[in-house]
């Protein structure tokens, strides 16, 4: 797509009839039509993207409070972040939550993606079945999960019955095994949603690749290791940047899971989470969360930045 | 026997077998993941069939329910305004649509279609707006609700998504890929910008119209963070607000909650599964281009 978006240059010009009629030069005819349809999108991302962003700059450098501007404090918030210890346990529990998250969904997409590619008898509700998770909201899929994870539950009900365990393992009211719980629902929502990126770019693997690796006598793993994965690799590096950024900014799975709470003692809380928390109320510290969401922004662009330079960087070599 | 057939045959009978397994294998694989992926929502299926004579804690746990009936979805409805809240969430979300599937042709038209100073800095504007996650200006955006007023309110909800920055790259792309002697010819034939745009380029962008409808329905109707934060009101609730809410006040009754989440993820299930193809549409262009 980044290639695409180059911009197209004129190239025939066109006759000039004199000065006058160069002024109002061809490439500016009707001028205020583009503008006219230019302007609901500009509109929109300016007012509700762009403006809001400059807003969040100007505000993280100052005490304001839900009903106050407040006044200039320079770096005030971003000393005090230093000392929430809230703080240091959402950036914990982000980076813990992207390395638990990104390797199952770059890894476990691909696997599924080869186990629909070739078109089979029933394959096409295969693929239909994978996706179900991605179309359901957050809020529906942590309800089900909850569910299936309570303490009187389906996994906790069917290990009691098979007499493995003697009492309920406690998904959602541990620190520990709620974190893992929201990771594995934030997985089995995802896996879909990767695998249909994935097989976007099978389908562009050269097959003749596979059957000259074929018949070279290379069996079905060797095939993958050399043919496959290879011409995976920028996929398996833009997957893991988007899985990675959005597990950064993971809210609804821990929020629903941990029953509107951050966990036993506010110990699973997520940057997302901080933000909502220190800004909400008629008294909310919206200065101190403007701060916190600019981290948040920081952390995320990073990460994006560094797709962008994989990306021209893979256009470079080809 | 000659020897050639002797030396072939064990070769294709091992072939064939494998291959036997190798699908047997695949098979049970797909099932296993068709399992996993979908086992949870069925469990919840049962749970909202499940009457109140049944208990729904019985270990070990009972797939089916005993006596199937509708009758928790009447009762979601009588402890909370579950049909107002599906109301509020279609309205939001068919807003949603209209805005985007409007506002990101017009748009993505003018930066692939129309020449004119100032284009490339539009572009950029896109670009960085996409740059902007959501979770990052929801502060700013919900005091700037708050100071025109609108803060509790569906317009509220539906303002900041109402023309996604990637809705128009998209159709910028989609347009870009269009022949550009069409859009010249009519142009020679003297029509202006706006019947190029409806007559000549929309018809042949159905298909990515198609998509920005159906992801701007789908992002609409599951959004739960920016609708926390903006409504207040329980009259206003979105229907994931509301589902959470219901949650909250009800906990004891798992098959309401159930119901309630059927109902929620009932609609989208329809779309899904009545517009497939769109859902899987860039594998399948990747297949025509490989």
């Amino acid at each position: 797509m980044a290639g695409t978006l180059a911009p197209r240059r004129r190239t025939a010009a066109r006759p000039a009839r004199g000065p006058a009629a160069r002024r109002r030069a061809p490439r500016m005819q009707a001028a205020p039509t583009p503008w006219l349809f230019l302007l609901p999108a500009l509109a929109a991302c300016l007012l509700f993207s762009l403006y809001p962003f400059a807003n969040t700059v100007l505000l993280a450098f100052t005490d304001a409070r839900t009903l106050e501007p407040g006044s200039f404090t320079g770096t005030d918030n971003f000393t005090r972040m230093a000392e929430d210890h809230r703080f240091w346990l959402a950036l914990r529990n982000g980076a813990l939550y992207v390395l638990g998250v990104v390797p199952p969904l770059v890894l476990l997409p691909l696997l599924l993606a080869l186990l629909v590619r070739d078109r089979g008898p029933g394959i096409g509700l295969f693929r239909t079945l994978f996706y179900t998770p991605v179309i359901a909201s957050a809020v529906v899929v942590g309800l089900i999960w909850t569910w299936v994870l309570d303490s009187r539950g389906l996994v906790n009900g069917t290990l009691q019955a098979l007499g493995a365990i003697t009492r309920p393992i406690p998904f959602l009211t541990d620190e520990w095994l709620l974190l893992a719980s929201a990771m594995v629902v934030t997985v089995w929502k995802g896996l879909g949603y990767y695998m249909v990126i994935y097989l976007a770019t099978l389908n562009r693997v050269p097959q003749e690749l596979h059957e000259a690796a074929q018949v070279d006598g290379a069996g079905a793993v060797r095939r993958f290791l050399v043919v496959t994965l290879p011409a995976m690799r920028t996929t398996m590096i833009l997957i893991s940047v988007l899985s990675a950024v959005s597990a950064f900014r993971v809210f609804t799975e821990i929020f629903i899971l941990s029953n509107d709470t951050a966990g036993p003692g506010g110990r699973d809380i997520t940057l997302v989470m901080l933000i909502r928390e220190v800004s909400s109320g008629l008294d909310g510290q919206v200065g101190y969360g403007a701060a916190l969401s600019l981290v948040l922004f920081g952390l995320t662009l990073g990460l994006l930045l560094a797709v962008l330079r994989l990306q021209t960087g893979r256009r470079g070599s080809r | 026997m000659s020897a050639p057939t002797a030396a072939a045959r064990p070769v294709r009978v091992r072939r064939s077998t494998r291959r036997r397994a190798g699908t047997a294998l695949r098979y049970g694989l797909l099932l296993l993941v068709a399992a996993i992926s979908i086992g949870p929502f069925l469990w919840q299926l049962s749970t909202a069939l499940k009457g109140l004579g049944e208990d729904i804690y019985a270990v070990p746990p009972r797939f089916l329910p005993a006596e199937p009936t509708g009758g928790n979805f009447l009762r979601v409805g009588e402890v909370l305004p579950v049909w107002t809240y599906v109301w509020n969430s279609v309205r939001v979300a068919l807003a949603t649509v209209l805005l985007n599937v409007v506002g990101a042709a017009l748009a993505g038209y003018a930066l692939a279609r129309l020449r004119f100073r100032g284009r490339r800095a539009a572009l950029g504007v896109f670009v960085l707006a996409l740059l902007v996650p959501g979770e990052a200006i929801m502060v700013a955006l919900f005091l700037m609700m708050r100071s025109v007023n609108l803060h509790d309110t569906l317009v509220a909800v539906v303002l900041p998504g109402m023309i996604g920055a990637l809705n128009v790259l998209l159709m910028y792309n989609a347009f870009l890929a269009q022949p550009r002697e069409l859009d010249e010819a009519a142009m020679i034939d003297g029509a202006d910008a706006w019947k190029r745009f409806t007559r000549i380029a929309l018809p042949s962008v159905k298909g990515t119209l198609a998509v920005v409808a159906i992801f701007a329905f789908m992002g609409a109707w599951d959004d739960f963070l920016w609708p926390l934060i903006v409504l207040s009101d329980t009259d206003n609730y979105t229907l994931t607000i509301g589902l959470n809410y219901l949650k909250g006040t009800f906990v004891g009754d798992q098959r309401l909650i159930a119901a309630g989440t059927v109902i929620a993820v009932a609609p989208l299930v329809v779309l899904f599964l009545a517009l497939q193809r769109y859902f899987f549409r860039g594998v399948n262009e990747g297949a025509v281009k490989g």
